[in-house]
């Protein structure tokens, strides 16, 4: 079997494990029922941890997506009050995550700043747009999201997939199509896993970067879309954190943060991870958020060094 | 050691204009001048210090007092940064160390051993790090937030192993420590200015800074040349764990009560924002404490000067930011010659 997709392997057998583990623990815990529930809340994270694989594929980061998430609920709320349709301001907000995107990655390219630093201003820049727009809650009244909130797929047992998780899917499709077929893809990993021969192999760098910070910006904006459908709301404050959890979920998807090496399927596993430990902890009742976060914490520390062992002995077996 | 502003220095072709705008610490002090010359223009009072019961009062003596907690962070960062590594979980050691001072307190022990504790907790927090980054070799980005991400979980459920979410204390020493203060001056700022001493006499005097440097310029090389790159690295988290603990202290006497959830919010960001506008690139090799000390006074005069000129302060992320960014585009070597280029061609 081909090792790349062993951590990919590993981050599958680590969810079924605590899938199993739940259904051992609480009765009704394994049905799909249960998973098209994590589907549903997750599928925003999921959606804007799909784009930041590819950035982190590149050797990059962003930090920007909480706040995008953020920006995109509270503008789509406040147009909706004005009388838009949701739709549009949705079209409207995704062209604009892949225009900051790609003005960021320009930023990076061309002035050769750390991304940490330039996507860290673009976090304190939307959240602050947020705010400026309006500090409370802004409810979404158009008819077509309590429509579009309705919409769901059965599943065999007594489960069904919402539409927020069926737009994850379908943009998770899109972004396996992307990453492993196209020449746009290839180039991403080639950047990642060395940029200097990438640049001397004639990867054109400056496009590339740029293309890939906007699909990083068009899928958190794609992720902002369906939180503020899922919620029917614009929250100034919602998405704050968010950055780390979908990095945490690009790690825990078998994804090198030096870039190069990862899968964008196991982003998808590593979001699940993440959202079934929070149902597993929420199922259990007597314990409270603390746990969620420390839980989080300890799973990242072994998928960590587990990665450390399995790196190291790839290249134990190159050198021998 | 040179850096590349003082090989410029020393060429004779260099305009001087050129050289001026070139060193490293042009372009902060600009942006610090700028904001004070903001600050003048829309209030006149601005840079008034009077004496109120005692003690200095003033907007220029509030963004020292309020910098305080960040520099402090950001001088434990720079070292890290220094060494081509990166610390985000210094906002949970905050919270850590503040739900353990509440928790001894609340314990009865003596506040001298609780202020004692607080530091050895933040040693524990750089000692985990250093684990992870020097021993297991694991990014430091990645191994920093594993305990960013739980940290503040930690802070919480030490809260509740005595009952109560947010549970303040009174303690005359540690509020002495950091709203108390010697003669005219806040004791914060006194014990600030120590730490920053007793740090560059650390990095500029001994071998231990030398080491720091050398293992951020090139780990493989420092190791070849003798240098033990784990035991330095090691070093670099201890000090980063110590000074976050430093500012947890400040910080937890500042508001008597333990807020693991809000409390050191975003001063990870804040603190390698300062590192960076100070001069200091991510890829290590370098520290600059006095200009991480300028980065983390432009922060905090900003948010001070927009609290003070009556912008809302919802706006103060926005402005951050875009002032976050000019400074980072006028540090770009690219941007820069781009901008020098049109401008010879406009001339000619």
């Amino acid at each position: 079997m081909n090792e790349k997709y062993l951590p990919l392997l590993a981050t599958i057998v680590v969810f079924l494990a605590l899938f199993l583990t739940g259904g051992m623990l609480y009765k009704h815990f394994l049905s799909t029922l249960v998973l098209g529930d994590i589907l549903a809340d997750n599928a925003f994270i999921i959606t804007a941890a799909i784009g930041t694989t590819f950035v982190i594929l590149s050797g990059g980061i962003d930090l920007s997506i909480g706040s995008m998430i953020g920006f995109v609920g509270v503008v789509i709320a406040n147009l909706d009050a004005v009388g838009w349709h949701p739709l549009a301001s949705a079209a409207m907000m995704l062209a604009f995550g892949v225009l900051f995107g790609g003005l960021q990655g320009l930023i990076i390219e061309f002035c050769e700043i750390q991304p940490f630093i330039v996507t860290l201003a673009g976090l304190f820049l939307l959240r602050g747009a947020c705010f400026m727009i309006n500090l409370d809650s802004v409810p979404i009244h158009h008819p077509f999201v309590a429509y579009f909130a309705s919409l769901s797929i059965d599943l065999p047992g007594e489960g069904y997939l919402r539409s927020s998780a069926i737009v994850m899917l379908v943009s998770l499709a899109a972004a396996i199509v992307i990453a492993h077929f196209t020449r746009f893809g290839a180039n991403v990993y080639a950047i990642g896993g060395d940029r200097t021969s990438a640049q001397l192999m004639g990867v054109p760098m400056r496009r590339t970067t740029m293309a890939i910070y906007a699909l990083g910006g068009f899928y958190s904006a794609l992720g902002g879309v369906i939180y503020a459908f899922y919620t029917s709301s614009g929250y100034p404050l919602a998405g704050t954190g968010n950055e780390l959890t979908a990095i945490a979920s690009v790690v825990l998807g078998g994804t090198l943060l030096t870039g190069g090496v990862g899968m964008v399927a196991g982003t998808l596993f590593g979001g699940m991870i993440l959202g079934l430990i929070a149902t597993l902890i929420n199922f259990n009742g007597s314990l409270n958020g603390a746990w969620i976060m420390i839980a989080g914490g300890m799973l990242l520390f072994i998928f960590i060094v587990m990665q450390r062992s399995l790196v190291g002995s790839f290249r134990l077996r190159a050198t021998n | 050691m040179k850096h590349s502003a003082d090989i410029e220095a020393e060429a004779p072709s260099a305009s001087r204009l050129r050289v001026i705008l070139g060193h490293r610490a042009v372009w902060p002090l600009l942006a610090l001048a700028l904001i004070f010359a903001v600050d003048g223009f829309i209030s006149p009072g601005f840079f008034n210090i009077r004496i109120v019961e005692g003690r200095l009062f003033g907007n220029l003596i509030d963004i020292l007092y309020r910098a305080v907690p960040t520099a402090v962070v950001a001088l434990g960062m720079a070292i890290v940064i220094g060494t081509k590594g990166i610390d985000l979980s210094v906002g949970s050691v905050i919270a850590i160390v503040g739900a353990v001072i509440t928790w001894r307190i609340h314990a009865g022990d003596p506040h001298f051993v609780v202020l004692l504790i607080a530091l050895g907790v933040g040693l524990l927090c750089g000692l985990w790090n250093g684990f992870l980054v020097a021993v297991l070799d694991i990014q430091p980005i990645i191994a920093t937030l594993i305990l960013m991400v739980s940290g503040r979980g930690i802070g919480l459920m030490i809260n509740l192993l005595y009952g109560g979410t947010n549970p303040s204390f009174q303690s005359e020493l540690l509020q002495g420590l950091s709203v108390g203060h010697i003669g005219l001056i806040p004791t914060r700022l006194v014990l600030g200015g120590a730490i920053f001493a007793a740090l560059w006499l650390l990095i500029r005097r001994t071998a231990l800074g030398l080491f720091l440097e050398a293992v951020g310029g090139n780990s493989a090389a420092a190791d070849l040349a003798g240098v033990d790159a784990r035991l330095v690295k090691y070093a670099a988290y201890l000090i980063c764990g110590l000074c976050a603990a430093w500012a947890g202290v400040i910080l937890a006497a500042d508001t008597h009560t333990s807020d693991p959830v809000s409390v050191g919010l975003y001063i990870e960001l804040d603190a390698i924002l300062a590192v960076v506008i100070g001069g200091g690139s991510l890829a290590g090799g370098r520290i600059y404490l006095g200009m991480t000390v300028l980065g983390a006074l432009v922060i905090q005069a900003l948010t001070t000067s927009i609290l003070t000129s009556g912008l809302p302060p919802e706006y103060n992320l926005v402005v951050k930011a875009f002032v976050v960014i000019v400074v980072l585009l006028l540090q770009s070597n690219n941007l820069r010659s781009a901008l020098y280029a049109s401008f010879a061609g406009r001339k000619r």
